[in-house]
């Protein structure tokens, strides 16, 4: 026993693993490489949000939240008639989205399964999540705007209604996907019919994580341009609340504040900028913490 | 000769204690597309006896017991032939209300199932499908479901919280609780404590034997001492095909088949 253990240890070291100079070169090279555009990639990113901060934090007044948006050439205003419009847009646009995005994700996880119908409406919808945002500024325009003669919110909504859709479709169906099957086949066993085995059981078992779809739905078109250029358009005054007629909003104003001459107008854009960045950050964080919750 | 006749037919040399036979198969054939997963299988089953299925795996004991309540039928691709008898009605004909059937034939599942809703709603679900009743008349059903499932004790200050916040053993008698308060003839077994512990295996296993009493039950197991204490009848198949079914004693004791001798000796599988 003792005599084996001594001869184990005292057999010669075997020479293994020795690796060629040149890979060693090469995994610095590439440790290197990788360190630096990292670096590069955070220190632009710092570099935004720095300046964002620091532009922007210098227009955070109470005048911001009060004030209406300053015609050309006048002194101080803030952005309230912008605000209250994006949140107008948005909210009614991810009302729109949600209850048909929620539906066709129920339907590609739960109904569709294996269908060909549900293979090409997946394969759509994937197109449409990388679809640019002006296409669908424009297909709204020629549908909503040009018959009705004029911008209107709902226009806007219906835009970012488009852009939001396929995120909630896809959100829904993976978190469905996620329920375990033996979980239907309980409800099922029980003598559920799909429908309750669906609404009772699968929408439960998934909620937070179609929540959370919703969510990054919104941060999504809390920030979006092209759609609302051809849609919404932009208003310097207040509007009026049958929504028709342009609607004022946080990205179109920063777009035409941010290109103006006048130095309250460019303060105001900067001020406006770091407020959508401000809430889609508290909408990320909120997204996070619910899908780490269980 | 005369043992050739006994493979084409097993069931024929069953005599069943209570002389009412609650399910009779016939002829029946099961098919995951092309695989022929059950062949000709033929036996019946007798009123409040506990029929235990054993076998090694992938010999069609789960697609057995996955037939009386036709839970394959979620699958578009897997579909039975044949005769599944309960009081005189062929289930697997597509004349029987698939869901009215199974919340007649209970069946609780190998991983425990917790839905996720309040141990209260858990057990009150299958009774909200197809009965109307009062708020009373729930709690009584309630309480007297855990209760048989000896769950209640450990559960009954707490009955608003999620079922998925208690134990693996307790979420399983849960899960029996809810099967039993709907009040099915049948209740079905699929390996219920090969994922759980010794201590909540032998509740369980009291459990079943209590439940004998007013039930029919099918139970796969792959734990032959759970076979040997818990059945009266013992089905033994090998490759989708029923190959000696009869009294738990005699097939543990006195198999007439050396593959059955084999498999319960543990000689093979």
């Amino acid at each position: 026993m003792s005599d084996a253990s001594i001869a184990s240890a005292s057999a010669p070291q075997v020479k293994w693993g020795r690796v060629r100079q040149s890979r060693r070169v090469q995994d610095k090279i590439l440790r290197i490489f990788a360190t630096a555009s990292t670096m590069l990639a955070v220190f632009v990113l710092f570099w935004i949000l720095g300046m964002l901060l620091w532009k922007g934090g210098q227009g955070i007044s109470l005048d911001l939240f009060t004030k209406i948006t300053p015609g050309p050439g006048s002194q101080g205003g803030g952005l309230l008639n912008a605000i209250v419009g994006s949140i107008i847009l948005t909210t009614l646009g991810i009302a729109i989205a949600t209850p048909i995005g929620v539906m066709a994700g129920t339907y590609l996880a739960e109904y569709g399964r294996g269908s060909k119908l549900a293979d090409l409406v997946r394969f759509i919808n994937d197109i449409l999540l990388s679809a640019p945002s002006i296409l669908i500024g424009l297909f709204v325009y020629v549908v909503l705007v040009m018959p009705f003669q004029g911008y209107s919110g709902w226009a806007g909504s219906v835009a970012l209604a488009i852009i939001a859709l396929p995120v909630i479709v896809r959100t829904t169906e993976d978190m469905l996907r996620l329920v375990p099957n033996g979980l239907r086949e309980a409800a099922a066993a029980l003598g559920a019919p799909s429908s309750i085995v669906i609404r009772q059981v699968c929408w439960r078992a998934a909620k937070a994580g179609i929540v959370t779809g919703i969510l990054l739905a919104l941060a999504r078109i809390a920030g979006e341009t092209a759609p609302l250029l051809f849609t919404a358009l932009n208003n310097s005054f207040w509007f009026n609340w049958n929504l028709t007629g342009g609607i004022s909003n946080l990205p179109v104003t920063i777009y035409a504040f941010a290109s103006a001459p006048y130095d309250n107008w460019q303060q105001l854009a900067w001020a406006g900028a770091l407020l959508i960045t401000a809430a889609i950050l508290v909408l990320s964080v909120s997204a996070r913490a619910l899908i780490n919750r269980k | 000769m005369s043992t050739m006749a006994v493979q084409a037919a097993p069931s024929a040399a069953v005599a069943h204690q209570n002389a009412q036979v609650r399910i009779g198969v016939k002829n029946l054939d099961f098919h995951y597309g092309d695989f022929h997963a059950l062949k000709n299988i033929n036996m019946n089953f007798g009123d409040r006896e506990v029929t235990a299925l054993i076998g090694p795996s992938g010999c069609g004991k789960s697609t057995l017991l996955r037939v009386f309540n036709r839970i394959y039928s979620l699958y578009p691709d897997q579909r039975a032939t044949g005769e599944v008898m309960l009081d005189g009605r062929n289930v697997i004909s597509n004349n029987v209300d698939i869901n009215e059937l199974r919340a007649r034939i209970g069946m609780v599942f190998q991983k425990p199932t917790p839905f996720p809703m309040s141990i209260y709603d858990n057990c009150a679900f299958g009774m909200r499908l197809y009965e109307k009743l009062s708020k009373s008349e729930l709690d009584d059903r309630v309480e007297q479901a855990l209760r048989k499932a000896a769950l209640w004790d450990e559960v009954k200050d707490k009955l608003k919280q999620s079922g998925m916040g208690l134990s693996g053993g307790q979420q399983q008698r849960m899960c029996i609780a809810r099967t039993i308060a709907q009040q099915p003839d049948v209740i079905l077994f699929d390996e219920p404590t090969s994922a759980l512990d010794p201590i909540s295996t032998g509740k369980i296993e009291e459990l079943i034997e209590q439940l004998r009493a007013d039930f029919t039950i099918l139970i796969v197991t792959h734990n032959m001492q759970q076979a040997a204490r818990i059945s009266q009848y013992t089905a033994f198949m090998y490759l989708g095909e029923l190959i000696e079914f009869g009294p738990t004693t005699k097939i543990f004791m006195d198999p007439e088949q050396k593959r059955t001798l084999d498999y319960v000796t543990g000689r093979f599988g």
